[in-house]
């Protein structure tokens, strides 16, 4: 059984999740509502190096030597060793990354899916083993920060982390991940905010409302990925992909 | 002789061929390369590459926005007003839509007619909710829709020129930004 699940299958497997009401560190009325999370369903592992080559080798167009810089910067998939070839700075099945959020959208597209959006993928990762929703628990946080703590040189190991109560793996200490909505983390309403010119342009740090201000291992994600533009790419930035509920 | 002359021809054809094929081609880093359907305030359905020919400033609003979007129009306005007639006249605006589900083509024709916005420059826009993400993206504008269907967004009027690359922006909203306007005038005299 263990065996198994250290080799994952190479098809991409989609897990259902219920949904239901979240507190999602980003209040949905920016005070202190609840975020709505409705049923779907996401990619029970990252995106591995291997399926994203045979996703170039089909669409040419998302190529490093051919893809727009509109839609990808310089380092998009730099560590490959070259279009059609991993090389040995990317194991096949070590999760994709140095890929833009545009070269996301177009790959989940290809798997008739998309880019989870924030709240799905914050729900998704407050899972542990046994319970959906591990937050409170400091031993969570602690895994969660730990990961972050460890130098980014490391090589990444490959996807088949242990499973979450919902059979997801990785959706901690292996990559950072895309969402669709990367682009929404950061507005508040004193965007609006008339007799302040300066503040009209919003987007400051102080722009954004935050619950549950202890738990910095969501808010680190929230900032790094309200941080990027959409061509951009990093060394541990990878995504998966999420489809509605069956 | 006649068949140097051929050679010689069809080389040339070839140049002139790939130089066609080279302009017809959006620049890399051109955003009309991404494939977006829009319709405006009169229902007239185009694509986003179709905007492509003269430069444009864009931004991003929604109707039902009581507070910064009436002060985008009125910022797009006073850019407008700072050039010279010819040079207004060789400037698009566009605006696009956040919220294609309340800003149907009759709410944009509406808005169009209470703003007595200028038919010869002006285009409101909607798209289909996932373009607008991806428009939002390539703008590198941030919106957040929250609970009570107001949208949060931030504010940008994004120069492009003729081959859609962004030339120029500006966060500045309500009072006119001069380096902003000086950029217009450099993108235009261009063309």
């Amino acid at each position: 059984m263990l065996a198994l699940f250290a080799t994952p299958s190479f098809a991409a497997d989609y897990v259902a999740l219920p949904g239901g009401t979240f507190a999602s560190v980003l209040p949905a009325d920016e005070k202190s509502a609840d975020a709505v999370v409705l049923p779907f369903r996401l990619r029970s592992e990252p995106v591995t190096n291997a399926e994203y080559l045979a996703f170039v080798t089909q669409h040419p167009e998302w190529r490093r030597e051919r893809v727009a810089r509109v839609f990808a910067e310089a380092r998009y998939l730099a560590h490959w060793q070259a279009d059609l070839v991993l090389g040995g700075n990317a194991p096949p099945t070590q999760p994709v990354t140095q890929v833009s959020w545009f070269a996301a959208q177009a790959y989940c597209e290809s798997e008739g899916a998309r880019l989870p959006l924030w709240n799905e993928w914050e729900f998704a990762a407050a899972a542990d083993a046994t319970r959906s929703d591990a937050r409170s628990d400091p031993l969570w946080r602690e895994a969660m920060l730990s990961w972050y703590a460890k130098p980014s040189g490391t090589p990444l190991p490959g996807i088949g982390g242990a499973a979450n109560v919902y059979g997801l793996r990785d959706m901690q200490g292996l990559v950072w991940e895309w969402v669709d909505d990367f682009n929404a983390l950061l507005v508040a309403s004193d965007s609006r905010d008339q007799n302040d010119p300066d503040r009209l342009k919003f987007c400051g740090a102080g722009a954004l409302n935050l619950r549950d201000r202890e738990n910095y291992a969501v808010l680190m994600r929230v900032a790094m990925l309200s941080s990027l533009k959409a061509a951009d790419t990093t060394i541990n930035l990878g995504f998966r992909c999420a489809k509605p509920a069956q | 002789m006649c068949t140097t002359l051929r050679t010689v021809l069809c080389a040339l054809l070839l140049v002139l061929g790939c130089a066609a094929a080279r302009a017809a081609e959006l620049p890399g880093d051109s955003i009309y390369r991404l494939q977006v359907g829009l319709v405006d305030q009169d229902g007239h359905r185009f694509t986003f590459a179709q905007r492509r020919g003269k430069p444009q400033l864009i931004s991003m609003f929604y109707t039902s926005c009581a507070y910064v979007c009436p002060l985008i129009i009125d910022t797009l306005r006073k850019t407008q007003a700072a050039l010279s007639a010819p040079e207004r006249a060789k400037l698009q605006v566009l605006l696009v839509s956040f919220d294609p589900e309340r800003d149907t083509p009759a709410r944009l024709h509406e808005v169009f007619g209470e703003r007595k916005l200028d038919a010869t420059t002006w285009t409101l826009v909607r798209t289909e909710a996932p373009m607008v993400r991806k428009l939002a993206a390539v703008l590198d504008i941030q919106y957040r829709a929250l609970a009570n269907r107001d949208i949060n967004h931030s504010s940008a009027l994004v120069l492009l020129d003729a081959d859609g690359r962004i030339v120029a922006r500006t966060d500045k909203i309500g009072a006119l930004d001069d380096d902003f306007v000086a950029a217009v005038k450099a993108a235009l005299g261009t063309h």
